[in-house]
């Protein structure tokens, strides 16, 4: 009697954490006039996971985080951006040129740009994520160092060309020469790795909106970044966050900017297809 | 001088007179703490902003003594009433003697 009375205390105690562990139902609306799309139908591609609606992170946040993302003023990954504008227009390279030399401002050549990266990239004959093109930029057309594909400089340039798709909904091609690398990554996502033996899908497909110890599991979803996360007060790249989470099921992981990741990174922006870019978002 | 040092303020256009408005100010600042040392055991020398202050034609808002342990980026979120049309003047100083300063008129109507 007094063991079921426990019982019922625990499922008590309990019933509220998992309620708080999903997502929430607010609306992101960023500077008070863009309105984001956070929840959308999955794409015709995931019917097979039994995901029928595709929930970005910022849901599973708390509000005090969530406001972070509202504002411009307050969202601390716009301090990034201005940097990244100031690499916009330093002259660097061989050539003796600046991003702005060819592209001239952001705001009107990059637009769209990040909603539709990772993509196939013809003349290289390969499938490349927005940092490999910044790089083969920098390499190619500047004569300049390419960056570190996770670094501060990187990020700072990401989060600049992705701020120009805010509000657009991603849209990676999965079909036509990007296929075979899609579903490569695919392939990746539902592989069990390290001595935890933990696919990104064990935690992210199958038990999103549960705790993992003291914190939510989202969908994974990479529509934000890069990100701002709280932890580490700074921008954070997709391969470095991957490598983060391979890291944590205790396997040796790839490398950012490996051909795994670039595949992985494909796939996991095609379950995001139809949410808006949200870059720079803001974690924890 | 201290590297990529940006201040930012977000004050609004317009209030009526007497109103309490919000003020948001954010500078860009690494705000080394003066306790960490380099990859070669070196001490690395303290540099933070030490004193913000916003007046409003001339007359004190906020007064802030800073301490090394604030940390990167500081951010100050207060409210204001504003009597009169007038201009808000934000300064920061730099431990290096570097003054950032900042400006922005509010018309009452």
């Amino acid at each position: 009697m007094k063991l079921k009375a426990l019982t019922a205390a625990a499922a008590l105690l309990v019933a509220p954490g998992l309620a708080l562990a999903g997502p929430d139902d607010d609306t992101l609306v960023i500077n008070g006039e863009t309105e984001m799309v956070t929840k959308t139908e999955a794409p015709a591609h995931m019917e097979e996971t039994g995901i029928s609606e595709i929930i970005s992170g910022w849901h599973f946040r708390s509000d005090e985080t969530q406001a972070l993302e509202m504002d411009d003023f307050d969202n601390p990954g716009m301090v990034f951006v201005d940097i990244g504008m100031e690499q916009w227009e330093t002259v660097e390279g061989s050539a003796e040129k600046s991003c702005a030399s060819c592209h001239d401002a952001p705001e009107d050549s990059m637009t769209g740009v990040r909603a539709v990266y990772p993509k196939w990239n013809e003349a290289a004959g390969e499938v490349r994520t927005l940092a490999q093109q910044i790089n083969a930029c920098r390499e190619d057309q500047m004569g300049a160092e390419p960056y570190g594909y996770t670094s501060g400089e990187m990020a700072n340039m990401e989060a600049l060309i992705s701020l120009q798709s805010r509000g657009m909904p991603v849209d990676v091609a999965i079909d036509g020469p990007a296929q075979s690398t899609w579903e490569a990554g695919k392939e990746l996502y539902y592989t069990r790795t390290g001595q935890l033996e933990l696919s990104c899908a064990n935690c992210h497909e199958n038990n999103y909106g549960n705790m993992i110890r003291a914190d939510h599991l989202s969908q994974g979803q990479i529509n934000g970044f890069p990100v701002y996360r709280l932890k580490n007060a700074k921008l954070n790249t997709v391969h470095a966050r991957f490598k983060g989470c391979v890291r944590d099921t205790r396997a040796e992981t790839y490398s950012p900017g490996s051909p795994e990741f670039v595949a992985l990174e494909l796939y996991v922006a095609s379950r995001g297809n139809g949410l808006s870019v949200e870059a720079p978002s803001v974690r924890n | 001088m201290a590297k990529g040092v940006r201040p930012r303020v977000k004050v609004p256009s317009s209030a009526s007179a007497g109103e309490v408005i919000t003020i948001k100010t954010l500078i860009s600042h690494k705000m080394e703490s003066g306790q960490r040392k380099d990859s070669d055991g070196n001490k690395i020398p303290r540099s933070i902003i030490n004193h913000f202050t916003c007046t409003f034609n001339g007359e004190t808002v906020i007064d802030v003594k800073m301490e090394p342990a604030i940390s990167t980026n500081p951010y100050f979120e207060f409210d204001a009433t504003v009597p009169e049309a007038g201009e808000f003047k934000f300064v920061w100083n730099d431990d290096d003697g570097s003054v950032y300063e900042e400006t922005k008129a509010i018309e009452v109507g």
